[in-house]
């Protein structure tokens, strides 16, 4: 599956809503330690960016579980634990680049995104759109005509 | 479950912790939140007690649906009885504080005693610690909240604190969260310095079971959909309240020299659209920050660009920024605002009241009761940006004489400065009133005259009166969840049905402060916003508790009587000038001299407004010296009180 998540941090407004909904989502609770997706904060700077699990293609959490318990999902391309096999290692905890595995205190179990199965609740309730659930090309061709409007608009500022 | 979070008794005195569990029975007559607040005022502070003594209970609370998947509950109300006012003391402010103190297990906390020394509060999933803030004492809002989360390695703190106007028990001191969410009004920082207590520190991840999480998921999209659908938010959402400001200004409904002039001339470069341009430069397009959980994100991040604190970052300004920095000491540079603003975010002073009590100090200088001899030589006249920054220092160090004095609030500053100070102070109740101008607006005077915590634009304000909606709609609004056939004006300069308007909005907002609510989440500036009707659901999916609006309503009414009785209790008498439902003689005597024609020249008719204030307290049951009556009383179950359920 080609689609993925995408934040553009700029336009995070650190409300914290996809905690939320990510949360009582998964476990019927409002706990943003429960949270797959979490929005990092430097306060003083007003910066917010959420961080979420990337479904690397060549992902260190796959290949780093020693029981093989991590595997790919055929239809949505996702990550996911299966507990049965699960040891409670934490050594994909230990290895994700983005923090995006996580650790439940109550139930010592791993978890992480599944997509919400193809509709993630964090994109459905994010109102400024600083998260999508897009295919990579639409981010490419957007990332192009704004790259495009830039330069073309120097050019113009120039002559 | 959210109901399961717990109330604390705090002695600062003897260190002693007490946790309790609110009963269902609380919930169901306070709700939470600001009216459970009143209830626990009224309960546990003693008659007459001194706002600044260890008698006086210092409440924190979140309200019903705090911390759960609701749109934009994170509210923290803060409550005891007022240094500035000697009555109700009353603040609300947003950012993440109270969520997160329900993720720790707490939705109130009753902060009684004074510590010997300087303590801070630590709450940590369901525990509760007094810990030494030595080193914290003299640091600023922010710092000090940065220092906490250093000390306990941990970024994810959020805290309630004190910066020095607290400490130097300033009587309109707030209580600050984040960079600039602060609890402003009445002085609340100021109570919090006199206990010693420097802040309230929390720490979570504890559960909060939602009752029905697929139902609540759903409805909360319904219900965002319903906020940010409306214009007024979207508008918000881009310029934050300032916008309010510049529309105000354009027809002539701020307040400009102490109430001299009612629209301010040659105010380019703090017109929302300037100030937005020049302090979000270098934050890019997206600029607004939400609170928690919050669509409508109405706070502007900026940076200073100019003068000694360029580089400096902040949230806001706010509409009231701009009235108190801008407008009222009719300073016209964006910079003054925002180094205003900044300075009393660090400081953690009430913006509209320290920006106010300053213009009225200008007046004085220029009408000759002040002079360069109480100044200290400083030229305190109207348009000295430089004067204005200067008496924010003062006051908040209490650094000088008249620093000293103008900290002690209005109404005992005019008792030192003498003559006839008291005629230019613009207060009720001992506390200054918003920079608007309500001469054209009898609703809004009403409103201000008669709100429990003194002066105040938040408790009662029916803001959509300026919108000349059809009668129908009106009707629609203000007939339920109560049936009401009696007068309603959609044009607002009347006086007619006015006071039922104030009155059904004044249940609006306890509720909507007693679920945790934000305003502009509400029948606000907006009059598609949910209310009354929209509520029940909101609680059912989220608590599981079982609310008819008309419950919601009979809360709410109880809760503000619960409010005036601890006034009346604390001395509020109707025609009292230092405490009671009155305006300065300003608004009978002065006309408004600027502004649109359906402003020049108005003023509030004196006869009139009387006959407002007698409407307004039959339709609340008070006799006409604003007493609720036995059959009040009765009605809403309050016959027994101080009952002491919790």
């Amino acid at each position: 599956m080609d689609k993925f998540l995408t934040v553009n941090a700029e336009k995070c407004t650190g409300c914290r809503l996809c905690e939320q909904v990510c949360s009582v989502m998964h476990e019927g609770v409002s706990n943003p330690a429960k949270s797959r997706i979490q929005v990092v904060k430097w306060e003083d700077e007003g910066r917010y960016i959420p961080m979420i699990c990337q479904q690397c293609e060549d992902a260190p959490c796959m290949n780093v579980c020693p029981v093989g318990a991590i595997s790919r999902d055929k239809d949505l391309g996702f990550l996911s634990v299966n507990h049965e096999v699960c040891i409670g290692c934490r050594s994909c905890v230990n290895i994700c680049p983005f923090g995006a595995m996580n650790y439940n205190k109550s139930t010592h179990q791993v978890f992480k995104c599944d997509l919400c199965g193809g509709d993630p609740q964090c994109v459905r309730f994010c109102d400024v759109k600083a998260l999508e659930f897009v295919g990579s090309d639409a981010v490419v061709a957007r990332k192009k005509r704004d790259r495009a409007l830039q330069q073309s608009e120097a050019a113009a500022a120039q002559s | 479950m959210a109901l399961d979070r717990k109330i604390a008794y705090i002695d600062l005195t003897t260190g002693k912790i007490e946790i309790k569990p609110i009963p269902l029975e609380a919930r169901k007559k306070f709700i939470g939140g600001r009216g459970l607040d009143a209830y626990l005022l009224y309960n546990h502070a003693p008659k007459g007690c001194d706002p600044l003594g260890p008698e006086n209970p210092l409440i924190v609370s979140g309200g019903l649906l705090t911390a759960t998947c609701a749109s934009a509950t994170s509210r923290t109300h803060v409550m005891a009885k007022s240094p500035l006012t000697n009555l109700l003391g009353s603040c609300n402010m947003g950012g993440f504080f109270s969520a997160e103190m329900a993720w720790a297990g707490f939705h109130h906390l009753v902060i009684t005693g004074k510590a010997e020394k300087p303590v801070y509060l630590w709450i940590h999933n369901g525990e509760i610690e007094i810990r030494d803030a030595g080193y914290l004492w003299g640091k600023s809002c922010t710092d000090a909240q940065w220092a906490i989360r250093e000390e306990l390695d941990d970024q994810e703190i959020k805290s309630m604190v004190i910066g020095p106007a607290g400490e130097n028990l300033v009587t309109y001191a707030c209580v600050m969260t984040g960079i600039k969410n602060s609890g402003g009004r009445s002085g609340m920082g100021c109570v919090m310095g006199a206990k010693n207590l420097k802040a309230v520190a929390c720490r979570g991840d504890m559960d909060v079971k939602i009752a029905h999480p697929v139902d609540a998921l759903e409805h909360n999209k319904k219900f965002i959909e319903q906020i940010t659908s409306a214009k007024v938010n979207q508008t918000q959402g881009t310029l934050g309240t300032p916008f309010i400001w510049g529309a105000t200004n354009c027809w002539g409904g701020v307040r400009t020299r102490n109430f001299q002039y009612n629209q301010m001339l040659y105010a380019d470069e703090i017109e929302p659209e300037a100030i937005d341009d020049i302090a979000t430069e270098t934050m890019g397009p997206h600029h607004m920050a939400g609170c928690f959980g919050c669509q409508v994100h109405c706070r502007a991040k900026y940076k200073i660009q100019t003068g000694p604190l360029a580089g400096k970052y902040d949230e806001g300004p706010e509409y009231t920024s701009l009235g108190a920095f801008g407008s009222e000491p009719d300073c016209k540079k964006a910079e003054t605002v925002l180094s205003a603003n900044h300075l009393v975010d660090q400081y953690g002073v009430d913006n509209l009241e320290i920006g106010s009590i300053i213009s009225w100090a200008m007046e004085l200088f220029e009408l000759g009761i002040l002079t360069t001899k109480e100044t200290a030589g400083l030229e305190l006249r109207f348009g000295n940006d430089a004067a204005l920054i200067e008496m924010i220092h003062q006051i908040c160090n209490r650094s000088s004489w008249l620093g000293g004095v103008l900290a002690d609030g209005g109404i005992p500053a005019s008792q030192t400065i003498g003559k006839n100070s008291f005629d230019y102070l613009i207060q009720v109740k001992g506390m200054n009133n918003l920079h608007s101008d309500e001469r054209a607006t009898p609703a809004l005077a009403l409103n201000i005259a008669t709100a429990s915590r003194g002066s105040d634009h938040l408790r009662s304000r029916p803001a959509i009166d300026l919108y000349h909606l059809p009668e129908k709609v009106l009707r629609k609004i203000y007939s339920s969840p109560i049936p009401y056939d009696g007068p309603l004006s959609s044009e607002h300069t009347e006086y007619v049905g006015k006071p039922w308007q104030v009155f059904w909005q004044e249940n609006c907002y306890m509720a909507v402060d007693s679920l945790g609510i934000c305003k502009y989440h509400t029948l606000f500036l907006g009059a598609t916003l949910p209310n009354f009707e929209d509520w029940p659901e909101v609680i059912y999916y989220n608590t599981g508790l079982e609310f008819t609006p008309e419950d919601i309503w009979a809360a709410a009414e109880r809760c503000n009587n619960l409010e005036r009785m601890f006034n009346l209790r604390e001395g509020l008498k109707r025609d009292d000038p230092f405490k009671g439902d009155t305006l300065n003689h300003r608004y009978f005597d002065e006309p408004c001299r600027r502004g649109a024609p359906d402003v020049v020249g108005r003023t509030i008719d004196r006869e009139k407004f009387s006959v407002m204030i007698d409407e307004f307290y039959g339709h609340h049951g008070w006799d006409k010296a604003g007493v609720p009556t036995a059959e009040t009383l009765t009605r809403l179950g309050l016959k027994q009180e101080p009952s002491h359920l919790v």
